[in-house]
């Protein structure tokens, strides 16, 4: 039972205020949203801190949801569409990140896309932005194609993530955002 | 004409079209799975209105959070609302929610032909 504290033992020293694990459903993206929400009102935070942190997790989850449903067949090592959310809360900033399995295929859209968001200062997202809303289509998925953009804009900082290896067909896709605590 | 009056909920926006007391507004939250079912009957509902229009139509948005799929339907709604003459809009924001309220200026840049008031709440 030891893993128990030191599970706990790195939440604190990572200051994660939020773990899930699991399977990522629209129901389960709520309620998540409700308790991160009760947490930044519990402290008090101010409200346009709380409203980006809240942005940021709804593109954040919601990615999850849509794009684990294509992975939907469980293959032999149990893959399905499990994936990480985490919040971690510092002094200076709240760090939104998640981690959920993509297929290799997938990557080099998902890179690009998320390098042409970094390449771009306020003004370049703001003009990136209304460029994709005017002349996309919701998607099956229910995705605007703007989220890594949004959430950019929420963050202020560049989107920080990785691809870890997981075998021939899948990758483990890591996101990270950063909140600023100040307005 | 038909009413639309639907609760708003923690994930889909109390909205409001009533032709005959001239109250058209959407309100709350909008962050649902699925964008396109829920804002289906706002469309369809406006381009019935569309065929008969008051003389003046002033649609209220008065929302606190909405996810990005919400904001390209969002912004289908607008377009509608430009081809129905004596639309306007009026954007709120909540007085500290910059946010929202540059989003509200980012709509009126694209929907160019329609009238925006800004307010705060």
């Amino acid at each position: 039972m030891k893993y128990v504290y030191e599970l706990h033992k790195t939440m604190i020293a990572n200051n994660l205020i939020l773990v899930y694990e699991g399977e990522f459903t629209q129901d389960i993206t709520k309620s998540i949203l409700a308790m991160a929400e009760r947490n930044m009102d519990a402290i008090g935070e101010l409200g346009g801190v709380k409203r980006k942190v809240f942005s940021v997790m709804v593109e954040c989850l919601q990615n999850i949801v849509k794009h684990s449903e294509e992975l939907n067949e469980k293959d032999e090592d149990g893959l399905k569409n499990n994936a990480i959310f985490m919040l971690g809360k510092q002094i200076n900033e709240y760090i939104v990140t998640s981690g959920n399995p993509i297929r290799n295929a997938a990557i080099p859209s998902v890179q690009a896309k998320i390098e042409r968001v970094n390449s771009l200062d306020k003004d370049g997202l703001k003009d990136l932005y209304k460029e994709i809303i005017k002349n996309t289509e919701i998607s099956d998925k229910g995705g605007a194609g703007l989220g890594f953009v949004d959430m950019a804009r929420k963050s202020g900082e560049k989107l920080g993530y990785s691809f870890e290896p997981i075998n021939d067909e899948y990758s483990f896709f890591a996101l990270k955002i950063i909140v600023p605590r100040s307005e | 004409m038909e009413i639309i009056n639907l609760e708003g909920t923690e994930e889909t926006p109390k909205v409001i079209l009533d032709k005959d007391n001239g109250i058209f507004e959407i309100s709350g939250r909008s962050l649902p799975e699925d964008v396109r079912t829920f804002y289906q009957q706002v469309l369809d509902w406006l381009d019935k209105y569309a065929a008969a229009p008051n003389p003046e139509t002033k649609f209220t948005f008065k929302l606190e959070y909405f996810n990005t799929a919400s904001s390209k339907v969002i912004l289908d709604v607008l377009t509608k609302l430009e081809g129905i003459s004596g639309a306007k809009v009026i954007w709120y924001h909540h007085d500290d929610d910059e946010d929202m309220e540059e989003a509200g200026k980012e709509f009126q840049d694209i929907v160019d032909g329609l009238p925006f008031e800004f307010k705060t709440y």
